[in-house]
């Protein structure tokens, strides 16, 4: 009977600490919803930060995440294909493969001002390529580890059926072992751009923000996070309807890409 | 006597970072379109020894081999043990294959997985590849299944198909020797049955060694059985002869059953 009692107390407690966590996401959405819909118009796109709209906002993040990518993307892979294929266990390995990690969990202000001292100083102000490499540098690390795991799971013998085949190492890694760890990696490639598309403190004093559209990545650059940041303290009415929405726009972009991630994982084979 | 293809002289091998040998001056005839099967109980080196015969352990850094591993062909013998250059490897790898213990397909469609291995043998004439994808995939018994789908995925096959396939995928290259790494023991009775089928017709090209826990499988298909314990070669003899009449105790042993 005691048991029985316990069970049911136990079941309740969690089930209830699952509501509780539930609602903090679904009031966080509705919220978000409630307050952006209702203050998004056409000109939220069609227009500049300057004018009131977030175009140059969306332009730039995309750009800055999407450049920061081609940085780290290949990088990370390779590094992450060197400590799985090529390091054979070593210490060196090791060592790499826990910094990488102490790299994930660093906190992203902290890699801002890094950057900021190395890239931002020097050159004399703002600049947008400043805002990449500390995306990239987010960004990295987490492609490694992915890119490591990911090789983890393909098993030895397909490399060395590959081998006894006739290929060389390279070879059976690049057109084998990556194509069966494919999926893996490339959810890790979604989800890591879905993590550094919604930072704000790396680009806060690295790239900053800017009201009009640019391309110009030497000069301050325009950035939606960090325009919510700044508009949500802004005492006029408008700019706090414009930073919810942006925050709006912002998060369904990051479901989204999470979603396809998490999509692509599931169909996986 | 039949000719000689392979031999190991004098062979010992041992694993990086362990001290003693897991084979132990090894000398093992492999006769030219013979099977040749491997037994032993777990850990005894049968795996290692065939992995050592297209030097399959250099993927991994720091085993070393002593003693002598022949191939033999037309211009005389290569001892494999001096392969030092990639290209060697690769020659080497194209002239004695391996049949792994879990099918290992490649993430590819079914023709492409059997042209693969011609790709990076090198040939590019398209008929050619298109010819001998489909020479192999008869020769391995398994064109009439997949004849109408040669360009789904290979992983959509069941366990037995994906096997073939992948003897497929080396008889493609025309190899002289043929390593099976216990090529049964991941497949039900039918499919096992089909590949012992399909062994047994391949010797008539090709010289076969075959790794196997099954003895029944050993007696079936081979001619010659080799008994191994403990990283020495007991015995080796005719395989009648290692079933019926074994003359060391040690193998009589094993084949009734008494340990292994």
């Amino acid at each position: 009977m005691n048991r029985l009692l316990l069970n049911k107390i136990i079941l309740m407690l969690s089930t209830l600490s699952a509501i509780i966590g539930i609602s903090f996401l679904f009031w966080i959405l509705a919220t978000l919803t409630y307050k952006g819909v209702s203050s998004i118009h056409l000109s939220t796109f069609s227009q500049d930060l300057v004018n009131g709209g977030i175009r140059n906002l969306l332009v730039g993040q995309f750009t800055m995440a999407i450049i920061a990518s081609l940085i780290a993307v290949p990088l990370g892979m390779f590094a992450g294909i060197w400590l799985r294929e090529y390091s054979n266990g070593s210490k060196l390995a090791s060592i790499i493969r826990n910094l990488s990690d102490v790299m994930m969990s660093a906190p992203s202000i902290v890699i801002g001002v890094f950057v900021y001292a190395l890239f931002v100083v020097p050159f004399g102000g703002y600049n947008g390529f400043a805002g990449i490499i500390a995306l990239a540098i987010m960004m990295i690390p987490i492609i490694i580890s992915t890119t490591d795991n990911m090789l983890a799971l393909v098993p030895k013998e397909l490399r060395e059926a590959g081998v006894a085949l006739g290929g060389s190492k390279h070879k059976i890694i690049l057109q084998i072992v990556i194509k069966a760890a494919k999926v893996g990696i490339t959810t890790g490639v979604l989800l890591s751009f879905a993590r550094i598309i919604g930072e704000t403190a790396p680009l806060l004093f690295t790239s900053a923000n800017s009201q009009f559209f640019t391309m110009d990545l030497t000069e301050q650059f325009p950035s939606l996070t960090v325009s919510i940041y700044n508009l949500a303290t802004y005492p006029d009415e408008a700019s706090r309807e414009l930073a919810w929405s942006a925050s709006f726009i912002l998060t369904a972009i990051v479901l989204i890409i999470n979603l396809t991630g998490r999509y692509m994982t599931r169909n996986k084979k | 006597m039949s000719k000689l293809i392979m031999e190991t002289k004098d062979f010992s091998f041992t694993y990086a970072g362990v001290d003693t040998p897991s084979l132990k001056k090894i000398n093992l005839p492999i006769k030219e379109s013979k099977i040749t099967a491997l037994i032993g109980p777990s850990g005894c080196g049968k795996s290692t020894l065939l992995r050592a015969m297209n030097r399959i352990h250099d993927l991994y850094p720091g085993n070393k081999y002593e003693g002598e591993i022949n191939l033999y062909s037309a211009d005389g013998k290569e001892n494999i043990l001096n392969i030092k250059k990639e290209n060697d490897f690769i020659k080497l790898r194209q002239r004695v294959g391996m049949i792994f213990q879990k099918p290992t397909p490649f993430p590819m469609s079914i023709f492409d997985n059997v042209a693969y291995g011609l790709k990076l043998a090198g040939i590019k004439d398209k008929t050619e590849i298109q010819e001998r994808v489909e020479n192999a995939l008869k020769g391995a018994a398994i064109w009439n299944e997949t004849k109408d789908r040669l360009h789904t995925s290979a992983l959509g096959m069941s366990g037995g198909q994906q096997q073939r396939l992948c003897i497929a995928r080396a008889v493609a290259l025309k190899p002289e020797v043929m390593l099976f790494d216990e090529p049964t023991s991941a497949l039900d009775p039918i499919s096992t049955g089909a590949i012992e089928e399909l062994i047994s017709e391949l010797k008539n090209d090709v010289s076969i060694v075959i790794v196997t826990h099954n003895m029944q499988q050993a007696s079936r298909l081979s001619d010659y059985t080799a008994f191994m314990y403990l990283g020495d070669l007991i015995e080796y003899d005719k395989t009648d002869i290692i079933f019926m009449n074994p003359k060391e105790k040690l193998t009589e042993d094993y084949i009734t059953g008494r340990f292994g």
